[in-house]
């Protein structure tokens, strides 16, 4: 790994620093895999079977992190999959319109958004469910989306997390202006320096705008990150798909970091995610995080993966389940108990009937809600359409339909 | 975060000035500047160049590139970036050199520039400013004379304007910039430096307005609707036509969403016929709306069909042809006549 003063502002021509499994031209040429893991370095603290792993460059970014806030980070993302799961299963029971699964990449989320601070904003696609949690996001006020009573109109300053985006990398743009704002504000250039992060898959990197956020956030030195979840598959499209190259070595092209993390791993999407945004903060520029991690159910409610992937895959991912290796290493260390993992699966269970009743109860909105809040302005047009449309409704007061 | 300051509409050098269309714009731009520093300019070749047609003239210069970005060459980075900037809590104006290559960008436009205040129910306000040359005449290739109007004032959530004056270039932009909406503002850019357009702007005159439409000549035979560079052409027709002794009323639209129609119900009231004078293609257009919402108000005043001269349903085609394909003063003359012979 190389030096954090290699990672700062590349010097033209320079970039992340070499590594011996870099692939050769001939490599790239006859069509590199991107998802494999052989040809990129993936940092990595916590293995799979829960072995701490030094680093010396990044054990700095979670000295802070104890037992305490392992067990901490263990909560998020057991609540986090629990209401996942429940959110799914009601999906399935047609309480909600559609769920997108995050099961799988808990520890991209919960890593990446506990490094954050208040004063950040974080710019989701529409799968950073856990995201949002790591931001004070209730589940109960995401849900309306999926419930398709709203389209998420949570209090985004007050969170610093923006409103999901659908169109896909259309919010790489958006939290690249967001950091331009930022730094023409003066609120970077030290340790309290201000910082964005953007959430995208490995599909959305074929996408013009998220070339187009690249090209501008170096430009102006944005102090964005870049945090893009692999998790192998944009619905039936592997990332071969999308790139010959692994995706994170495409930073150097446009002049800034690239790193690949263990998108399974909390403790080093926590570190890594830590690291990047101080190079924001600092007013180094943006950089752009691989986390590689993978997407163990459908892209949605409304897909079918058997149809595309084999169980061979699914199988070798579950060995690295981003909660279990918590677990494992809280538990080989002496971290938490059998009593600490039980009262977190309680918690869970009734985080997961709290939800499950508030998403049975949730009314629909009334029809007017179509007609507000299209324009900050009064509108006499619109104004008279909802006028006309509910006395029509009126007309049916008292009959069956 | 600090609210922007609201820029106060009461001109910046409180003094009657004449100007073209263009240096109308750029002095609306200059004062809402001076008004309120979240104000700032986004586009290619903005800065040093003053921007393609010069809109931007010397505002780079005064203003620093952080007020006034020299961009990448790339719409969607433009809008996009817009997008978040003003969820930061600036007013960004964005200049799309010509309207042929506003496309790359209508994705943002329309999936967040338009939605983002009612996907949240309010509480993203999105007051971006979007500043596009349009229309033909210039003798220009391809994509350099279009009239896409039609297509955002479609989509829900856009605000659309188009100046025909300079009086209503210099408040129109400050009004847009004002605006807690995106709107998107058509410049007619063939008469951006028409010395004859030339007129006096007070900065400290009580402005229209933004979405109000106008008699611009009153009339009594037959009304004439256009907006943007189409008034010029309306204005001169109804000159014509007087010196036949046909009185012909012209309103200028100036607000292409929301439409303001009341003054042209009004106006068919009286005259009983209706012309709506366009250089967009026909087919599904802002003429086709005014057409529809006339007879649905006007039904018993009218003596004649809505007629309509506009630009063919076509793509504009080669420059030694936009003579035939924009409308002119024979093309509205002839369509009056048959107006008034139905």
């Amino acid at each position: 790994m190389s030096s954090p003063e290699q990672w700062t502002h590349p010097e033209p021509g320079a970039g992340p620093a070499a590594t011996a499994a870099e692939p050769t031209p001939e490599q790239v040429i006859a069509g590199l895999r991107a998802t494999t893991e052989g040809g990129a370095e993936l940092t990595q603290l916590l293995t799979p079977e829960g072995e701490r792993v030094a680093s010396a460059q990044f054990d700095p970014y979670v000295s802070d992190v104890d037992d305490e806030a392992l067990r901490n980070l263990y909560r998020d993302m057991v609540l986090v999959r629990r209401a996942d799961r429940e959110s799914n299963a009601m999906q399935r029971q047609g309480q909600l319109g559609i769920w997108v699964p995050l099961l799988g990449q808990e520890a991209a989320q919960i890593g990446s958004g506990r490094a954050l601070r208040p004063s950040d904003m974080a710019f989701p696609s529409y799968r950073e469910h856990g995201v949002a949690w790591t931001r004070g996001v209730d589940f109960r006020e995401l849900i309306g989306i999926f419930r398709c009573s709203d389209h998420g109109g949570w209090d985004f300053k007050h969170h610093g997390f923006h409103p999901y985006t659908i169109v896909i990398g259309n919010q790489v743009l958006n939290a690249t202006g967001y950091a331009m704002g930022q730094k023409f504000e003066g609120k970077v250039g030290d340790d309290n320096g201000e910082a964005t992060i953007v959430y995208f898959g490995d599909g959305a990197t074929s996408q013009g705008d998220v070339h187009e956020g690249f090209v501008w956030s170096a430009v102006y030195d944005a102090p964005v990150v870049f945090f893009c979840q692999n998790n192998q598959w944009a619905i039936s499209e592997p990332t071969e798909r999308q790139s010959r190259l692994p995706l994170y070595q495409r930073a150097r092209g446009y002049g800034f970091p690239g790193i690949r993390v263990d998108g399974n791993d909390v403790l080093a999407c926590l570190a890594v995610t830590r690291w990047a945004l101080d190079e924001c903060r600092h007013g180094n520029g943006p950089v752009l995080i691989e986390a590689f991690t993978y997407r163990m159910d459908a892209h949605t409610t409304t897909d079918d993966p058997t149809r595309y992937r084999l169980s061979d895959e699914l199988e070798e991912w579950k060995l690295k389940d981003p909660i279990e290796r918590v677990r494992a290493h809280l538990a080989r260390g002496g971290g938490a108990d059998q009593e600490f993992f039980e009262k977190i699966d309680a918690e869970a269970d009734s985080f997961a009937a709290e939800l499950r009743d508030f998403v049975f109860n949730m009314p629909d909105p009334p029809p007017e809600r179509i007609f507000a809040n299209v324009y900050a302005e009064p509108s006499p047009v619109l104004e008279a359409q909802r006028r006309e449309y509910l006395s029509y409704l009126e007309g049916f007061a008292g009959s069956e339909h | 975060m600090a609210a922007p300051v609201k820029a106060k509409v009461d001109g910046a050098a409180g003094a009657v000035q004449n100007l073209t269309i263009g240096k109308a714009i750029n002095l609306a731009l200059r004062s809402a500047m001076e008004a309120d520093d979240k104000v700032i300019i986004l586009g290619e070749d903005v800065g040093k160049l003053g921007g393609v047609f010069r809109i931007t003239d010397g505002l780079q210069k005064d203003f620093g590139e952080q007020r006034v970005l020299d961009t990448p060459l790339a719409e969607s980075g433009i809008i996009g970036t817009a997008v978040g900037l003003a969820v930061r809590g600036f007013r960004p104006v964005c200049e799309i050199q010509f309207e042929g290559f506003i496309f790359p960008g209508f994705d943002q436009i329309v999936s967040q520039v338009a939605k983002l205040h009612y996907r949240t129910q309010g509480r993203v306000k999105v007051p971006i400013v979007i500043r596009v040359p349009f229309g033909g005449g210039i003798g220009a290739v391809e994509h350099h004379s279009e009239s896409p109007e039609s297509l955002f004032a479609h989509v829900a959530g856009l605000k659309v304007v188009s100046c025909s004056n300079a009086v209503d270039a210099y408040w129109m932009t400050r009004q847009a910039i004002e605006s807690d909406d995106p709107v998107l503002l058509f410049e007619p850019k063939r008469l951006y430096h028409s010395g004859n357009l030339r007129a006096e702007v007070d900065t400290t005159a009580t402005p229209d307005p933004l979405h109000v439409s106008r008699v611009v000549r009153p009339g009594d035979a037959a009304t004439l609707v256009a907006y943007g560079p189409s008034v010029k052409v309306c204005l001169d027709a109804a000159t014509a036509a007087q010196e036949e002794g046909t009185s012909l009323e012209v309103i200028d639209l100036r607000t292409l969403s929301p439409l303001d129609l009341d003054p042209v119900f009004e106006s068919v009231r009286r005259t009983g016929r209706l012309i709506a004078v366009s250089e967009a293609p026909s087919e599904s257009s802002l003429t086709s709306e005014i057409a529809m919402r006339v007879q649905q108000e006007c039904f018993y005043s009218l003596e004649a069909p809505v007629l309509r001269v506009t630009g063919f349903d076509t793509p504009y085609p080669p420059a030694k042809l936009e003579e035939d394909y924009l409308p002119d003063l024979d093309r509205v003359l002839h369509t009056v006549d048959r107006s008034l012979a139905w």
